[in-house]
């Protein structure tokens, strides 16, 4: 090929080597900003907007063929897919029955006692558009976003139990990172016995730690794990986990319990975004929440 | 190569430089799920390789930090993580570009490969130093692909260029030979 570059004697711009000195300590920079300080969010959002309809374009063919190959799903899968669904929603519907007499008699119950109503939660169906493309991180894409009023911070659930917590938001799409993120931490209750804990994300798909459990703690291979709700962003009830190994070494002061999440975003397409549980007197943290969240992540 | 000198000194355009990057970065925005997502070469990377090596005088260090802080917000990842990566990887391309151009095809896919691994390498060694977890040696496998599609792009990148020159006067230089 022809040598494009000039000949030494011209003077064009800034040495290579100061160059790259000057680009590599930009970014060095920027990375400081945003893995320490989270400084850069609205620079993000401002170049965003830039890249926002590109990915758009890119998912449209992707949607498309998902809708197309729906289309043509085969006669027989539809047709047992349906006497499934419809065995189903027998069975759910004699549940919803008990469900409201019990719901009616909590509800009485607790007008008895003067108890606050529990706040009741409103869910947006949202569907997964892809995972995200970090391989560092464990993520998804949904398409919902600020418009539809998804908020950060909110937590996401299948039919199942908890699936995540929306992380970032544009205006149409918002991430929302999984449980089994690293180092995301979820609160949770043991169903057989109430004992609190947290457990945290390790970065792999299907496991999930549980660290700093005492080596007596009463748990249990098998035992169900639920949110506790004392953090005020998690409602409380929803399955997260089954403990699924305990191992107590004498050698350590803590016992090594590893769990499997019981939802997943691999099993389905559609997902729920619960809406943010503000009782009263948490009203001036929603705005805060986000942050800590973040916070708390890296 | 002699008589195409003419054609080749005004090779691409900026413009034209600038729909390949377009399209690369759309190629690279591709929502893939699973293995394919680790598989699929970073196409940015190679456009960056290619124009770094055929034309630096229109993309160098500047075009590489831009590109890579837009594929940090494309990605939802760390600020400055592929700008670094980028940036250290065209410099690399810029010191060794002299001997890649005296290589064939499949000798400069071996050097991409290194650059590609570096790139790879830098965002494994900031993403760790900001806590995240190892995901895996399949993470690498993007550069091998990479690598091997370096021919056809090199290749398919000449062809437009000598396309677009037909349309100039020295068209008939081309002829002649």
């Amino acid at each position: 090929m022809i040598d494009t570059s000039p000949p030494p004697f011209f003077k064009r711009g800034l040495a290579p080597t100061l160059r790259l000195a000057i680009f590599s300590g930009l970014a060095l920079f920027l990375m400081v900003a945003d893995g320490h300080f989270h400084y850069l969010n609205t620079l993000r959002n401002a170049l965003a907007i830039v890249i926002n309809p590109l990915q758009h374009a890119m998912n449209a063919p992707v949607r498309l063929s998902a809708k197309v190959g729906d289309f043509f799903v085969a006669q027989g899968r539809m047709k047992s897919e349906n006497a499934d669904l419809k065995e189903q929603q027998l069975m759910l519907a004699g549940k919803m029955l008990q469900y409201q007499d019990l719901q009616a008699e909590n509800a009485h119950l607790r007008h008895l006692l003067d108890a606050k109503t529990r706040y009741a939660q409103r869910t947006t169906l949202a569907e997964i558009l892809y995972s995200g493309r970090d391989p560092f991180s464990r993520k998804i894409i949904v398409d919902r976003g600020s418009l539809q009023g998804v908020q950060p911070g909110q937590v996401v659930a299948d039919q199942i139990g908890v699936i995540g917590q929306v992380t970032r938001v544009s205006p149409a799409v918002s991430e929302v990172t999984l449980i089994t993120d690293k180092d995301q931490a979820v609160p949770v209750q043991n169903v057989r016995n109430g004992l609190r804990a947290v457990v945290f994300g390790n970065g792999e798909a299907g496991t999930l730690d549980m660290p700093f459990m005492s080596f007596s703690a009463d748990l249990q291979p098998g035992d169900q794990l639920v949110t506790s709700g004392i953090d005020g962003i998690y409602p409380p009830g929803l399955p997260v986990a089954v403990v699924s190994k305990v191992e107590r070494n004498a050698a350590y002061l803590f016992a090594k319990v590893s769990c499997t999440p019981s939802a997943g975003p691999d099993r389905q397409r559609q997902i729920l975004i619960l809406s943010a549980p503000n009782p009263p007197q948490m009203e001036a943290a929603p705005q805060k929440q986000p942050a800590q969240v973040d916070h708390g992540k890296r | 190569m002699a008589n195409a000198k003419p054609t080749l000194t005004r090779p691409a355009s900026g413009r034209f430089i600038l729909f390949t990057l377009l399209i690369g970065l759309l190629l690279n925005l591709l929502p893939w799920n699973g293995l394919a997502k680790l598989l699929w070469p970073d196409c940015i990377a190679l456009l960056l390789v290619y124009w770094a090596i055929h034309q630096p005088r229109e993309v160098g260090l500047g075009a590489a930090w831009f590109l890579g802080l837009l594929m940090d917000i494309a990605d939802g990842v760390l600020f400055g993580q592929h700008a670094l990566a980028y940036t250290l990887m065209i410099f690399m391309a810029q010191i060794l570009r002299p001997r890649i151009q005296m290589f064939s095809f499949w000798q400069q896919a071996l050097y991409v490969f290194g650059f590609l691994l570096i790139s790879l390498v830098i965002m494994l060694v900031t993403r760790l130093a900001f806590g995240a977890a190892f995901p895996g040696p399949l993470y690498f496998a993007s550069s091998v692909i990479g690598a091997v599609l370096w021919p056809t792009l090199s290749i398919l990148l000449r062809l437009s260029q000598h396309r677009k020159s037909r349309t100039d006067d020295t068209f008939t230089n081309l002829v002649k030979k």
